[in-house]
């Protein structure tokens, strides 16, 4: 397993990571690589890789527990028991052509929205968080889905991620008939 | 007096240029397809990877690699794991 907080800081992480005392490598990526590199669009994401480092089961949506069921509508034992399965290798795999049905590519405008991102990332760890903040908001503009940057932004930008102001996107987004989680339909 | 420095991030990495440079660099991104951010004010530029370069990448599912730190500033990447299953989890504290 290997855990990745895509975050502000490792400070921002340190808590989560400290209180979890895990095992495995458990990394912090503050200029959203990985999500430019698999095209994540929220948290959490999970991908399935095999021995020889080929994506068997793409982006995904999974939690560790029921906790936040009632907000999420997604259950943890499901995902958890085909994991089970899959590592001790009682699963068969899925075809690569199924694997590729299931993935979602970017766009150019997700792709857009991350190099705007990127900007505004760079002016943020230089101080210059005034200039960042507007290219924030900008990179949302562009992928309106991608909250990995409208909401993973927001504690960059002074506002809470899980006040008021997180409550209204959400609101609206799910209003216009949008998924806040996109898990796999299998 | 010094020429003023110009900052191209080229997919996630810094150089400081004359904005000549810069400007030069920004065109043959923009020539090659490649998503590019401006922020003259600031004299920065962000010079992406293409919706078409990243979408090859993950249809051919190999994994793509990354190195990244852990709270030490240990490096990791997932190539180390070649061999072992991996269960690859993003969360964030946001």
């Amino acid at each position: 397993m290997i855990s990745v907080a895509v975050d502000r800081s490792a400070d921002a992480a340190r808590p989560w990571i400290e209180a979890a005392h895990p095992t495995h490598p458990s990394l912090v990526d503050t200029r959203h690589r990985l999500a430019d590199l698999y095209n994540m669009v929220n948290v959490p994401t999970v991908v399935w890789i095999d021995e020889r480092g080929r994506i068997v089961r793409p982006n995904d949506v999974a939690f560790g527990t029921d906790t936040f069921r009632h907000i999420t509508g997604i259950e943890a034992a499901r995902h958890l028991g085909a994991l089970r399965a899959w590592v001790r290798g009682e699963m068969p795999e899925m075809p690569a052509e199924r694997v590729r049905a299931l993935q979602s590519l970017p766009t150019s405008a997700d792709q857009q929205a991350r190099a705007v991102f990127g900007l505004g990332q760079w002016l943020h760890e230089q101080g210059r968080a005034e200039a960042a903040a507007r290219h924030f908001v900008t990179a949302g503009e562009l992928a309106p889905h991608d909250f990995m940057i409208r909401r993973g932004t927001m504690p960059m930008r002074g506002i809470d991620s899980m006040g008021p102001q997180f409550r209204s996107m959400l609101q609206e987004w799910t209003a216009a008939g949008n998924p806040y989680y996109r898990p796999l339909p299998e | 007096m010094a020429e003023p420095i110009f900052t191209v991030i080229d997919d996630g990495t810094p150089i400081d240029v004359a904005p000549r440079d810069g400007a030069e660099r920004v065109r043959r991104a923009q020539e090659g397809g490649r998503p590019v951010a401006l922020d003259e004010a600031e004299r920065v530029a962000y010079l992406g990877v293409s919706a078409g370069e990243r979408g090859r990448r993950l249809a051919s599912l190999e994994a793509p690699d990354f190195t990244l730190p852990d709270l030490d500033g240990r490096l990791h990447s997932l190539s180390d794991h070649r061999g072992v299953k991996v269960f690859l989890v993003a969360y964030g504290s946001w």
